[in-house]
């Protein structure tokens, strides 16, 4: 017992270590690696020393066939994984933890009521008597309630993520949704208060009402908007975790679960404010609704398109060009074409820079991570202000399948949806190369007036396709 | 009354940890750059999997004839499995490609 608590102790030092260092790039994968380590020796002391009332845990085959099943199910899943399905597949592991948190409490639920009874604060409990049977039991609906919210939340967030489930708003969703949550909060109070004539059916009516409220709280939320909530719910399930460590008394679910429910809070917030707006704007759902129409619209007039050898004479010949990549450059894959014509240009003596916006591609991040992938320096990617600062001097930006983050209606136009989100000012280099499939408007929904300003030219095609010609070019002059 | 009372009275171990985390957690990635945002919320979704713990118990300690809790135990270790592995794995994926080249 007393290796079991030392193991314990080891995994939560473990845990806020590893958060430590994954904040700093030079030790983020080493930070990785010692929280795993330290939830490793959490599992297998708890299988093999974890004893209540003096009997160790039994059922072996279950407990290791299931994990088995789970570790090669997880490795194979996260190796597999294309680099822009990363943030769908965090979204999917999410929702594993949430469910996890949900049957455990379903189950000591069923437990709960199968040996009470008598004594409504009653002995014979076990373990589970501490703090006697209302606050087990609170803890139980609490850690349910939050475990299926993010559960169903981080499913629908998955689908969003992989286009398989549209945004659906309607009108009154909003009120639908806190009637909802209020039915909950007050079933579980009914619950909670007359526990003594436990009525198992109010409970797991409480799970189908919390899964639907999962499901409702996400569905209305915009698309580009899902980093962040992925990230709300994985603090959600951190709070689900700590449940769990209230239940059985364990330190270190209570303080791995704790940890990243005010991590993941804070990060959210984080994530909110690059973008420049606030949690509440976020969730209420502004982006990819009927209200993005308001934006667009106003933006119409005539466009011109470059050819590719234009293009590659006006590169070569640039002091300094910037990059500009966006989700559009993640889709193609285009990150080592990209690369290439990086490397090509500078041979021939050309400044390349990539200027990287916070919220880039679908998720923070993304862009670097992508472009590392492609080996490009890390010198090169330039932060967002550092960037607006040389635009100035730049003599070319080249901008690869990135939309909103470039739009100057975020500057202009206070009925646009993006107003307030800092912006690349792309507009301040003397040339401005758009790389677009179509003119179809980015994810947000909202046209792009750059497009139509006369320092802008347009490029047409997969971004991919046309980073490759656009080398042919470049080689040819 | 009483309830509430002897409920923080048996937890204040637990409560003061529940306090002093939140504030670790805030603390320890306030600094976080915008780059490392994705990695590190991935590497948190990999820690609350020690959720899993849980289920272990729940496992370990089921009745052989309560099908319920052999049951939903099992997919809960499944799922709390895919959660740790899966999480520490895309992570380390994720923070791969940070690799400076020679």
């Amino acid at each position: 017992m007393n290796i079991l608590i030392l193991s314990y102790l080891i995994a939560s030092v473990t845990f806020i270590l590893g958060l430590k260092m994954l904040s700093n790039p030079a030790t983020a994968r080493k930070g990785n690696l010692i929280a795993a380590t330290g939830m490793v020796i959490a599992i297998l002391a708890t299988i093999f020393l974890y004893e209540e009332d003096g009997v160790k845990l039994g059922n072996y085959g279950w407990i290791f066939g299931g994990i088995l099943i789970g570790t090669v199910g997880g490795t194979l899943a996260a190796k597999k994984v294309k680099m822009t399905a990363m943030p769908e597949m965090v979204s999917l592991f999410n929702g594993m933890g949430g469910a996890c948190a949900m049957l455990i409490s379903i189950v000591e639920f069923d437990h709960l009521i199968n040996i009470v009874p008598i004594e409504p604060f009653g002995r014979g409990l076990g373990k589970l008597n501490f703090g006697g049977y209302i606050g087990t039991l609170s803890i139980i609906i609490i850690g349910c309630i939050i475990g299926s919210v993010s559960f169903a939340g981080s499913m629908v967030a998955w689908g969003k993520l992989n286009g398989r489930v549209k945004d659906i708003s309607f009108k009154g969703q909003q009120f639908i949704s806190i009637a909802l949550l209020l039915v909950i909060l007050g079933l579980a109070g009914y619950l909670i208060s007359n526990s003594v004539l436990l009525v198992p059916h109010t409970f797991y009516l409480i799970v189908f009402l919390s899964l639907i409220y999962g499901i409702f709280f996400v569905m209305p939320i915009g698309g580009a908007d899902m980093p962040v909530v992925i990230s709300l719910l994985n603090s959600f399930t951190g709070v689900a975790a700590a449940c769990g460590g209230f239940l059985y008394d364990n330190k270190a679910m209570l303080t791995g679960g704790i940890l990243v429910g005010a991590a993941g809070t804070l990060l959210t917030i984080l994530m909110c404010k690059a973008m420049n707006r606030s949690l509440s704007n976020v969730l209420i759902g502004n982006f990819g609704g009927s209200s993005a129409v308001s934006g667009g619209a106003k933006a119409q007039g005539t466009y011109k398109e470059i050819s590719l050898s234009d293009t590659a004479v006006l590169l070569s010949y640039s002091n300094r060009v910037y990059i500009v990549p966006g989700y559009g450059l993640a889709v193609a894959q285009a990150q080592h074409a990209c690369h290439e014509l990086e490397k090509l240009l500078a041979e021939k003596g050309v400044e390349v820079k990539y200027a990287i916006h916070p919220v880039a591609g679908r998720m923070p991040g993304h862009m670097n991570v992508l472009l590392a992938e492609a080996d490009v320096s890390y010198d090169l990617l330039k932060e967002m202000e550092e960037a607006n600062d040389e635009f100035n001097s730049t003599d070319a930006v080249l901008i690869l399948g990135a939309n909103d983050v470039v739009n100057p209606a975020a500057k202009t136009d206070p009925s646009s949806p993006i107003y307030g989100m800092p912006i690349l000012d792309v507009e301040l280099a003397k040339n401005v190369i758009v790389n677009k499939r179509s003119m179809k408007p980015g994810y947000a929904g909202i046209e792009n007036e750059l497009f139509f300003r006369p320092k802008t030219s347009m490029l047409f095609g997969d971004a991919k396709k046309v980073i490759q010609d656009l080398i042919g070019e470049v080689k040819n002059l | 009354m009483d309830n509430f009372l002897s409920f923080f009275s048996t937890h204040q171990q637990m409560i003061y940890i529940v306090i002093l985390m939140i504030f670790v957690g805030i603390e320890v990635i306030g600094r976080v750059p915008a780059v490392l945002h994705t990695p590190l919320m991935s590497g948190a979704n990999a820690i609350h999997g020690v959720v899993i713990i849980g289920a272990i118990i729940v496992m370990g300690k089921a009745e052989h004839d309560n099908y319920l809790a052999l049951i939903l135990g099992f997919i809960a270790v499944i799922v709390g499995t895919l959660n740790v592995v899966g999480g520490f794995v895309v992570t380390d994926r994720m923070l791969e490609m940070f690799k400076k080249k020679k």
